[in-house]
């Protein structure tokens, strides 16, 4: 740390044109920064432009405006060629297990990819690397010749994992790499996380639609909606003293285990689906569900979209204009 | 109303044969919501689609009897069990996606059931379609009728699934996994439809999910089920501040850890290793390897359901001779030798 950060982007924006007069605006303009060693967690519903952002900051999709640095180093305007000394140091865990392995290769050929793709080290000592790898994220070495199929989910992300890391990268993106899995493996595997974490100082972008799983590992959290972040602070602060009504909504909509009275279920906080990102509503693009703007009718909210702006004294910015600062 | 007694299903596997549920019990009553948890592996879902006889043809249901109203539905014939599905008993899938006929527009595959099981016109068909989607919350009716499956976003489309088991007013309703490939906000949206359907008609709720939390949401009762078999059955509440079950108080403590975040520790509770395979079950306790109060005697004998009560309780009854019959914990059983202690009575 010191140094500013691992990964930042600036004002990155993704619009995809699905039809001739449709512009999806997935992106709008997003502000966010990485520092080595940091993790930083990114919550939002489906449709939200979590995965746009992944895909944007590594480079899989080209954004449409805005710039990414990778240690201090523009990865926007580089050439594909150009970004293969940091696609070694930049790697990605996908959410579905049965869906990023290729079925055809074993579990060797998938781990030590990265390191054949790099020329890392001679083939005997990939080979190591690998069996070294497979131990750190919990399988056991011998598996080396067995396929995909003969795994569980649990074990298959772990694979995911330790291919991720074969290359010794510096950030991972984890998108959200838990979700596809039953409750109990989701801890298994975000342990592995937190452990590889303090064991390399890996700094990671965690992504998850899950707030009690992204606050689980995250010393930052960014809260995303229709394609902008409209919160960001540490997850004890968001939890407890979230202040924008998405992030609310959000953290009281995740099941508790205080059972509800005589299993009549709570109402639900939020109604409806998130806006669709290419009819976004004027002014704050929660207006239309936000039970704050129900209550006051706010006219900026329909006016104006809010700026994320810091709260005086925190490490919290928040994007609404019913917070007080 | 629904009663499964002893079902036990097993898949031919090329070394053996599968036991994948073995002498699974469990009772709903009229208006009453049950929530079946366990971890993928566990027969969960292969009990829920027992109910209805829709497992892949290479099962076998090799014992037991699913009572519906008193018929056995395990005898019925199958046009007798057609007039069951989709009208006395509704279901709802997993997978929106794969639920979904993507060839049909969404109103007429709503309207199906009734048009099966229903004398009604088209258009009166069409009308409560349209009434039953309003009221799960779509915003345009007229218009999702109109769509197809891919038009439709995933909250959506789960809306339509449940619009589809929900249309002819079943007495009861299946739901697997309802809100797992859900977002947050979406799912507590679908578990309040659900509950508000359950409430209004009294129908009953067999919920299978693997997320224990959602039990506590919704349901009154609780079926624990690991490797094919019931390890503890009973109230959802008595079942989570004092689970007697170490496996279904190693789920309840994932979800509080996950929920509490890692603490000092650093990292979260979780349950070490995997379910074992229906052809590795262990001679006695199936849940041993993983269990962290595992002593000698639980790898000698498969332990039996058996009803939960405090040390002082089974000593009482034992002096004052047969008195069980008033025990208060006889709805709650729990299938383990050495179960956790209830609170306030054992040391």
């Amino acid at each position: 740390m010191g140094r500013g950060p691992l990964l930042e982007a600036r004002a990155l924006t993704k619009d995809y044109r699905p039809g001739r007069k449709r512009v999806v605006k997935a992106l709008r303009g997003v502000d966010l920064a990485i520092a080595e060693g940091e993790v930083l967690g990114l919550v939002g519903e489906s449709g939200s432009g979590k995965s746009t952002l992944a895909r944007c900051l590594l480079r899989l999709e080209e954004p449409t405006s805005g710039t990414v640095f990778f240690d201090g180093e523009e990865l926007t305007g580089k050439t594909q060629r150009q970004l293969r000394p940091y696609r070694r140091q930049l790697q990605i865990v996908f959410q579905d297990p049965f869906l990023s392995l290729d079925p055809r290769m074993t579990v060797e050929a998938a781990v030590g990819e990265p390191l054949a793709i790099h020329r890392l080290g001679s083939r005997r000592q990939r080979r190591e690397r690998v069996e070294s790898l497979l131990t750190q994220v919990g399988l056991d070495a011998t598996i080396l010749h067995r396929f995909p199929h003969e795994f569980s989910g649990g074990q298959r992300q772990r694979i995911a994992i330790a291919r991720a890391l074969a290359a010794r990268p510096r950030l991972v993106i984890a998108d959200e790499p838990v979700s596809a899995l039953d409750v109990s493996v989701q801890a298994q595997i975000l342990n592995l996380l937190l452990e590889l974490k303090r064991e390399t100082g890996l700094s990671y972008l965690f992504i998850s639609h899950d707030l009690r799983v992204v606050e689980a590992v995250s010393h930052r959290v960014a809260v995303m909606y229709l394609g902008r972040i409209v919160e960001e602070g540490p997850p004890s602060t968001l939890r407890e003293r979230g202040r924008h009504p998405y992030t609310v909504a959000l953290a009281s909509s995740a099941p508790s285990l205080e059972p509800a009275e005589a299993g009549e279920a709570p109402p639900a906080p939020l109604a409806g689906d998130a806006p669709s990102p290419s009819d976004p509503p004027a002014g704050c693009p929660f207006h239309p569900r936000c039970p704050v703007f129900a209550a006051r009718k706010n006219p900026e909210c329909i006016r104006l979209e809010p700026e994320l702006s810091p709260l005086p004294g925190e490490e919290h910015r928040v994007a609404c204009h019913e917070v007080e600062r | 109303m629904l009663e499964i007694r002893e079902l036990t299903v097993e898949f031919p596997a090329a070394d053996g044969v599968a036991r994948v549920v073995e002498g699974a019990s469990l009772s709903v009553a009229r208006g009453q919501a049950v929530g079946v948890v366990g971890e993928s592996g566990c027969g969960k879902s292969v009990t829920a689609l027992s109910v209805l006889r829709l497992l892949p043809p290479e099962a076998r249901i090799a014992a037991g009897e699913v009572l519906f109203e008193g018929d056995d539905l395990l005898k019925l014939d199958p046009a007798a069990l057609r007039r069951i599905r989709g009208d006395r008993v509704g279901i709802v899938f997993q997978e929106p996606q794969s639920a979904l006929n993507p060839t049909m527009q969404v109103g007429e595959q709503v309207a199906e059931g009734l048009l099966l099981h229903r004398s009604v016109t088209r258009a009166k068909a069409h009308e409560r379609v349209q009434a039953l989607l309003a009221s799960l919350g779509i915003p345009d009716p007229a218009m999702c009728c109109r769509s197809y499956p891919y038009q439709l976003s995933g909250g959506m489309r789960q809306r339509v699934l449940l619009a589809m088991a929900l249309i002819c007013e079943p007495q009861l309703l299946i739901a697997d996994e309802p809100t797992t490939a859900l977002d947050v906000t979406l799912q507590a949206q679908v578990i309040e439809l659900i509950t508000r359907a359950r409430l209004e008609s009294g129908m009953g709720l067999l919920l299978v999910t693997h997320d224990l939390a959602l039990v506590g949401q919704c349901c009154s009762e609780l079926t624990v089920l690991y490797a094919g078999q019931v390890v503890e059955q009973g109230p959802v509440g008595r079942c989570f501040s004092a689970p007697g079950h170490p496996y279904t108080a190693a789920l309840r403590a994932t979800v509080a850890s996950l929920d509490a975040g890692p603490g000092e520790s650093g990292a979260l509770a979780s349950i070490p290793g995997v379910v074992p395979h229906p052809l590795a079950y262990p001679s006695g306790c199936r849940f041993a390897d993983r269990c962290p109060r595992v002593e000698r005697d639980c790898r000698a004998r498969p332990p039996a359901l058996a009803p939960r009560e405090s040390n002082k309780r089974a000593e009482r009854r034992r002096g004052a001779g047969p008195a069980g019959s008033q025990d208060p914990a006889s709805d709650w059983t729990v299938r383990c030798i050495h179960p956790l202690p209830l609170h306030g009575e054992d040391g």
